[in-house]
C-alpha cells in the first residue's frame, strides 16, 4: 500500500495474541490499514476472526501484541479524545443508575470544560437529535433496544468525537429497527463529517452503510479483501439494494466470506 | 372483608402474632410457668405504656440510638472506603485482605474486655465496638460490588476518558451499590447486637443496661416491656432501612426486571 504523508488513521503490522492452554492463541496476524478522513469503513469477517479485537486495539482499548495505529501521525495507545467506542452490548454499556439525559452527559461533562449550560444545550441537542426528545428523564432500561442504541449514540456523538468506532452496534436489534437506526447513523455521518469504522458480520449492512469494505480472512485475521463501494445515487434501503452493482458487492463478499468460513469448499465437493 | 380473604394477606401474620400474645396471657393467668418469670403480657404492656408515658423509656433508648447511629455511620462509611480501595488497588488488597480475613471471624463481644482497657466503659467504647463490628460486612460487600463491575461500563469509561476518582464516584460507587446495601442491612442487625451487649456489659444508661439491670432487680415486667422495645425498634430501623434503599437502588430492580426478560 503506497501512501503519501500521514494518513488520517494508520494502522501497522497489527498482530495480536492471547494466553492459551499450550502457548499461545494468535487473533490478528498482521493488518495494515490506511483510512481517510470521511470515510465510512466497514469491517466483516467470520464470527471469532478478531474484528473486533481489531476495533479495540484501533480505540486503545485493547494493546497490541505487535504493531502500531496512528491517528494523524500521533500513536494510540490509550482511547484518544477523538474516537468514541459504541460496544454492541447497550444494555451494559448505558449506565442504568443515570437517566437518558445523564448518560449522553456523561462523556461531555468528563472530558472538557465546558459550563454547565453548555452541557445541558448540546445534552437536549444530541438527543434530540437522535430521535429522543421527550425521553430526557426516562432511564435507559425503560426504553426498547434500538432506543437504547440511540441513547449510546447520542453519548458518543455528544462528544463530538471525529471518529466513531462501532462494534456491531445493530445487531441485537429488530430488522426493522435496524433500518431504522441505519438511516440515523447515515444521516449522521454525512451531517457531522465523521469518520466511521464499523464492525458487522452482516455484509448486505456492510455494503450499503459504507464507503470501503475490508473484510477479514478467517482467525488469525489478516486483511482477505479490501474495496471502495461505488453505489450511484442517494442510499435507498429499497432501490440501493437491488443496484446491479450493490449485487455484485455483495457476491464478492459472500465469496470471501465463504472461503473463509471453507463452505465453497464443501459446496465444491 | 371476608375471612378466606385475610389467608392472602399480610394481616394474618399479625393476627398470630395477637394469638400468641394471647396465649401468653392465658398461661400465666394459668401459672402454667413460673409467674415470677413470666408475668401476665397485660401487666408487661401497661408497664411499657407506663415507661413511655413518664419518659424512662425514651431517656434509655435515646443514649442507645446516638452510639448506634454514630458506631453504624462511621463503620460504615470506613468500610465503604476501604472496600473501594482494596476493590480498586491490588496493593490494598494484598495488604489489607489477610488481615481482614483474620480478624473477621472474631466474634466482636470478644473484644469489649480489650477496648474496655483502652477506652473506658464509656460512649468510646461502645460506639467503637459498633463501627468495628459494622464495617466487616461492609467491608467485604463493598469488595464483592467493586470487583464484579461490569468490565464493558469500565471500558465505556475508559472510551470516555473517564478515569481517577470520577470513574470511582461515577460509575464503580454507584455499580456496587447493590453490593454496599446488602452489607449495610447486615451491619444494622450486627450493629444492634454489639450495641445492646457493650451496653450490658458495661453501661450507666441505654437500653441494654435497662434490661440487664431490670432483671437483676427483680423487675420482670420492666426486663419484658425492655425486649419488646427492642422488638419495635429493629422492625422500625429496618422498615427505613428498606425505605432508603428501595429508592436509591430503583434502577437496580428496574434493570434487573428488564434483563430477565
Amino acid at each position: 500500500m503506497a501512501e503519501s504523508g500521514d494518513p488520517f488513521l494508520r494502522i501497522r503490522g497489527v498482530h495480536k495474541s492471547y494466553p492459551a492452554p499450550g502457548g499461545r492463541t494468535d487473533a490478528l496476524n498482521g493488518v495494515d490499514l490506511d483510512i481517510a478522513r470521511g470515510d465510512f469503513l466497514s469491517i466483516v469477517g467470520p464470527s471469532g476472526c478478531g474484528k473486533s479485537t481489531l476495533l479495540q486495539i484501533v480505540a486503545g482499548l485493547v494493546p497490541a501484541t505487535k504493531g502500531t495505529v496512528h491517528l494523524e501521525g500521533r500513536p494510540v495507545t490509550e482511547p484518544p479524545a477523538e474516537m468514541i467506542y459504541v460496544f454492541q452490548q447497550y444494555t451494559r454499556s448505558l449506565f442504568p443508575w443515570k437517566s437518558v439525559r445523564a448518560n449522553v452527559a456523561f462523556g461531555l461533562k468528563n472530558r472538557e470544560s465546558i459550563s454547565r449550560d453548555a452541557v445541558d444545550t448540546r445534552t437536549e441537542e444530541i438527543i434530540a437529535l437522535v430521535g429522543l426528545a421527550g425521553f430526557e428523564n426516562h432511564f435507559p432500561w425503560q426504553l426498547s433496544g434500538g432506543m437504547q442504541q440511540r441513547v449510546a449514540i447520542a453519548r458518543a456523538l455528544a462528544c463530538r468525537p471525529a471518529v466513531l468506532l462501532m462494534d456491531e452496534p445493530f445487531s441485537a436489534v429488530d430488522a426493522l429497527t435496524r433500518v431504522g437506526l441505519q438511516e440515523l447513523l447515515l444521516g449522521l455521518w454525512r451531517e457531522l463529517g465523521l469518520t466511521v469504522i464499523f464492525v458487522t458480520h452482516d455484509s448486505d449492512e456492510a455494503i450499503y452503510l459504507s464507503t470501503r469494505v475490508v473484510a477479514l480472512s478467517r482467525a488469525p485475521g489478516t486483511i482477505g479483501l479490501d474495496f471502495a463501494i461505488d453505489l450511484p445515487g442517494k442510499r435507498d434501503q429499497i432501490a440501493t439494494r437491488a443496484l446491479p452493482a450493490y449485487l455484485d458487492y455483495r457476491a464478492r463478499i459472500l465469496q470471501q466470506l465463504f472461503a473463509a468460513e471453507g463452505l465453497s469448499a464443501r459446496e465444491a465437493a | 372483608m371476608k375471612f378466606s380473604m385475610l389467608w392472602r394477606t399480610r394481616l394474618i401474620g399479625v393476627l398470630f402474632i395477637v394469638l400468641l400474645l394471647v396465649l401468653w396471657e392465658v398461661v400465666a393467668v394459668a401459672k402454667l410457668l413460673p409467674a415470677m418469670s413470666f408475668p401476665r403480657m397485660s401487666l408487661i404492656l401497661e408497664t411499657l405504656w407506663g415507661l413511655i408515658a413518664s419518659g424512662e423509656l425514651f431517656a434509655e433508648l435515646k443514649p442507645s440510638m446516638i452510639r448506634m447511629f454514630a458506631g453504624y455511620l462511621a463503620g460504615s462509611a470506613l468500610g465503604v472506603l476501604v472496600g473501594l480501595m482494596m476493590g480498586n488497588f491490588r496493593f490494598f488488597y494484598n495488604l489489607l485482605e489477610p488481615i481482614t480475613e483474620f480478624l473477621r471471624p472474631i466474634p466482636s463481644p470478644a473484644y469489649i474486655p480489650i477496648v474496655i482497657l483502652f477506652l473506658g466503659i464509656d460512649d468510646e467504647m461502645k460506639v467503637f465496638m459498633i463501627a468495628f463490628a459494622s464495617f466487616f460486612p461492609v467491608l467485604l460487600n463493598t469488595y464483592s460490588g467493586v470487583r464484579s463491575v461490569d468490565p464493558v461500563q469500565l471500558q465505556t469509561a475508559r472510551t470516555f476518558g473517564v478515569s481517577g476518582g470520577q470513574l470511582l464516584w461515577q460509575v464503580v460507587l454507584p455499580a456496587s451499590a447493590p453490593y454496599i446495601f446488602t452489607g449495610l442491612r447486615v451491619s444494622l442487625a450486627v450493629g444492634l447486637i454489639v450495641m445492646v451487649i457493650s451496653e450490658m456489659v458495661a453501661a450507666s444508661n441505654g437500653i441494654g443496661y435497662f434490661i440487664l439491670g431490670a432483671q437483676r432487680s427483680f423487675k420482670i415486667r420492666e426486663m419484658f416491656a425492655g425486649v419488646i422495645t427492642l422488638a419495635v425498634v429493629g422492625y422500625a430501623l429496618n422498615r427505613v432501612f428498606l425505605y432508603v434503599e428501595s429508592r436509591v437502588l430503583a434502577w437496580h430492580y428496574g434493570y434487573t426486571e428488564q434483563q430477565r426478560h
